[in-house]
């Protein structure tokens, strides 16, 4: 918290407005970095996104939903991508690409709500926390308080942001934000003792705040980086939020990390369709926001992580989907990660009550983020074993 | 709930009071009675407090429950009684036909939450709105998945119906909705391959709360509810004596050859359920921290009406923690309670239902269309910086050179006054106080704009 204050005192001075290297030689920590946070939400099936098309048991457990062996990106003897993952080959095939594989916790829930909240405060399955963890992180140790803010919100709910002591704006669209909040009225900074008036209050002051420090770099953007590929469209919600993603990103926006929400993974029934369609998106705006940020030269200071509350049940139902299930398969790009499957499949014949067993927790897969901004060891607000994904 | 982070930097630190007799010239009871109508209702027009105030709070009580609806005054589209086209059949059709109809129901969609908002804006039981809304939020279904709006406003009308009614019959009767039934996959739930979708959502949100059952549970629910379905041709309920499983199960500890209707009873004789229903009204009328003890009490009297809604609304608008001054303004008003209150207090009646709908989605409340199975969350998640900038927006915009009859008949200011007004339109002092000059309408104007007109 002591250097937290130092670094508030430094970045104050608005000539320090956003320059990490200036106090690099002291401070270890990387926050030029910029973690993407996408959640799959409403529980992805694992099986049928990393495939393992070589144990038979696949194609016995999902008669009617299997992908084709020969149809799976194969990416080693056993594992292979869903075919509408196509254009995150490229990222595999460049070293880029890490998949976290059987990622889930001890003794699962198999609630939405419950299993996302497990997810978004990195709890045990018996604890209840109310604070995100990376808003925990943040306020813990976090980004310089120059910083628009530490964490931004553009799809979905705060999850792993949500919380009152760190600094998180949600935004659809950067520039509308701007606009509006500069016709707000203006008023002094005051708290309240009723929570749901602080709540408000701290919201108008923490935008008003962000919409100040981030307009200097909206000129940047509608000058430079207008109509780039990726945009709404085919793409939809995660392409158009990407788009808003990749632009602040490219304007060197300061701001630590990024939500994003690529919803409709709860594929109880006719699943096949669906599920191709939603990945189909992932994989083609993914893979358009990554040849962004290469040609930007920003990709070295990007890290996207997927998440999701949890995988589908390993053997298909009888409406052509999948019930809710335990571990699953996630991913992690950036430039500078170190492409590879990371920890163990999960079996299909040790099952657990029907379900997979999970071989990675959850929080191993998060303190690879906290690594990225060398968050030394005593500040971090979780502690895991790293799955060690960057070069 | 962390508490708010104190900034430092800012001495002042507002311990902003209800609005009471003694700041305001304002008997205690008719503070009350304000509280009560904004609590309960949407907006509330001064006319409502007003009449209302006549006689004392418990008759005011009395006067709401007993003018609720069953059923909507405004008339439905006219389409709500046209022929579903059954997914089968919209297989074959060619894809310019197909496009055609997906445009329809679109537009369908849209005219049925503008329907709706027209209902809201005109309503003389605002607190029927404020029920089905609640039920709506309850007892979810979406557009996006159920598809065809027949069946969503055919919901709408049984929550209508139940709104007030019998929580046990809703319970049953939700279980046997088409919407339902499509929107948690029941349709497909099949004895020897069932589908869990609904099961689980029953018990987790909809009667026990999480953690008040385990997985043997769901799977056995899941087979109860087997062979519940629709017709595919007139797309209302039917039940297929085939795809039911009906061996044996053991639910909760029961032990039977159970099927739906046997499941919701034993649902509502888990004391859970009374209690998780009289909590989340409790978050939706009294404060967002129920307390567990009048909690405990609540659901005992819910279940000892054996589940009739309506007395247990009275109990608890007559409860102590209700009225309590400690929870004025706790609560943030639902986008839904912010504009159509906002418009009612304006007296402005005429606005198109389809703008409405489109300000709700902006707000983060499409009706018709909650985020997902749990619902809108409702409480602070109202307000984000996104949502808080679009709402300062919209009530700039809808209080700009509004008449406001029910204030610009008041001729004098003394006959009136500012703080009639302020008692009127916000739950606890402001937070910026606009200068008590020139007149009310005005007034009233600057109040709208105060962070505190977001609570209720």
């Amino acid at each position: 918290m002591q250097r937290r204050e130092v670094l508030k005192l430094i970045a104050s001075s608005p000539l320090v407005f956003y320059a990490p290297r200036l106090f690099a030689a002291d401070a270890p920590e990387r926050w030029d970095r910029v973690l993407v946070l996408i959640e799959l939400a409403g529980g992805n099936d694992g099986l049928n996104t990393v495939i393992p098309y070589a144990d038979p048991n696949y194609k016995r457990l999902r008669p009617r939903l299997a992908v084709p062996r020969d149809e799976v990106l194969k990416l080693d003897e056993r594992l292979g991508l869903n075919p509408a993952l196509e254009p995150m080959m490229d990222a595999w095939n460049a070293d880029d690409l890490a998949i976290a594989l059987g990622v889930g916790y001890t003794d699962p829930n198999r609630s939405h709500f419950r299993s996302i909240a497990i997810w978004d405060t990195a709890s045990d399955s018996d604890e209840v926390l109310s604070r995100g963890w990376l808003e925990r992180q943040f306020a813990q140790y976090g980004p310089p308080s120059g910083f628009i803010a530490d964490g931004l919100i553009i799809g979905g709910n705060a999850g792993p942001l949500f919380g009152s002591e760190a600094r998180v704006v949600q935004m659809r669209d950067p520039t509308r934000f701007v606009q509006t909040a500069n016709r707000m009225r203006t008023m002094d900074p005051v708290n309240s003792d009723n929570p749901a008036l602080a709540h408000v209050l701290r919201t108008r002051e923490l935008l008003t705040e962000a919409a100040r420090r981030l307009e200097p770099y909206l000129d940047v953007r509608d000058r430079e980086t207008d109509r780039r590929p990726g945009r709404g469209g085919r793409g939809g919600r995660l392409g158009r939020d990407l788009d808003v993603t990749a632009r602040l990103i490219e304007a060197n926006a300061p701001v630590a990390a990024i939500k994003l929400s690529h919803g409709g993974f709860d594929t109880h029934a006719g699943q096949a369709g669906r599920h191709r369609q939603l990945l189909t998106q992932l994989g083609e705006q993914l893979g358009a926001f990554r040849k962004r940020m290469i040609d930007s030269g920003q990709w070295d200071r990007v890290m996207v992580m997927t998440y999701s509350e949890f995988g589908r049940r390993a053997a298909e139902n009888g409406s052509g989907g999948t019930d809710h299930g335990t571990a699953a398969p996630h991913f992690v790009m950036g430039g500078k990660v170190k492409a590879g499957l990371y920890g163990q499949q999960p079996s299909l014949t040790s099952l657990d009550n029907n379900d997979l067993r999970f071989t990675t927790d959850f929080r191993d897969l998060y303190v690879n983020a906290l690594e990225w901004w060398d968050v030394p060891a005593s500040e971090r607000v979780i502690t895991g074993r790293s799955l060690q994904m960057l070069s | 709930m962390a508490p708010p982070r104190v900034n430092t930097d800012v001495e002042a630190r507002l311990r902003l009071k209800p609005i009471m007799s003694s700041t305001a010239p304002i008997p205690a009871d008719v503070l009350e009675i304000r509280h009560l109508a904004a609590r309960s209702g949407l907006g509330p027009r001064p006319e409502e407090i007003e009449v209302l105030a006549k006689g004392s709070y418990e008759k005011a009580v009395k006067t709401l429950l007993k003018s609720t609806k069953t059923r909507a005054d405004v008339s439905p589209p006219g389409w709500i009684d046209e022929p579903v086209a059954p997914p089968r059949q919209m297989r074959q059709m060619s894809q310019a036909t197909r496009q055609q109809l997906m445009r329809k129901r679109r537009q369908h969609g849209m005219e049925l939450k503008a329907w709706w908002y027209q209902e809201m804006l005109t309503t003389d039981s605002p607190l029927t709105e404020r029920m089905t809304l609640f039920w709506h939020n309850h007892f979810t279904s979406d557009m996006r998945k159920v598809r065809m709006p027949q069946l969503l406003y055919r919901q709408n009308v049984l929550l209508r119906e139940q709104a007030f009614g019998n929580f046990g019959d809703l319970l049953h009767a939700i279980l046997k909705d088409p919407a339902m039934l499509v929107y948690l996959d029941n349709v497909t739930n099949f004895a020897g391959n069932p589908n869990e979708n609904l099961a689980r959502e029953l018990m987790e949100l909809f009667t026990l709360g999480e953690g008040n059952y385990n997985e043997h549970d769901v799977k056995a629910a899941a087979r109860a509810l087997s062979g519940r379905s629709i017709d595919r041709q007139t797309m209302a309920y039917r039940f297929y004596p085939r795809r039911h499983d009906a061996t044996t199960k053991r639910i909760l500890g029961s032990t039977g050859r159970f099927d739906g209707d046997d499941l919701a009873d034993i649902l509502l004789e888990q004391p859970h359920t009374a209690r998780f229903i009289t909590e989340k009204l409790w978050r939706e009328f009294i404060s967002p921290v129920p307390d567990d003890a009048e909690v405990n009490r609540l659901a005992a009297v819910f279940r000892d009406e054996k589940y009739e809604i309506k007395p247990l609304l009275i109990e608890m608008f007559t409860s102590d923690a209700f009225l309590d001054p400690v929870n004025r303004g706790t609560l943030v008003k639902s986008p839904v309670e912010l504009l159509v209150g906002t418009l009612r207090i304006a007296g402005n009646r005429e606005v198109d239902g389809e703008r409405l709908a489109r300000a709700g989605m902006v707000l983060g409340q499409d009706i018709f269309n909650p985020p997902n199975v749990k619902g809108w969350p409702g409480g602070n998640a109202w307000i984000t910086a996104n949502t808080l900038l679009a709402r300062e927006e919209l009530l700039s915009r809808f209080t700009r050179g509004r008449p406001m009859p029910s204030l610009a008949t008041k001729d004098t200011v003394d006959s009136y006054g500012y703080a009639k007004v302020r008692a009127w339109l916000l739950p606890l002092e402001p937070v910026d106080p606009p200068a008590e000059e020139g007149p009310l309408p005005a007034y009233a104007a600057a109040l709208m704009q105060d962070p505190v007109y977001q609570l209720k």
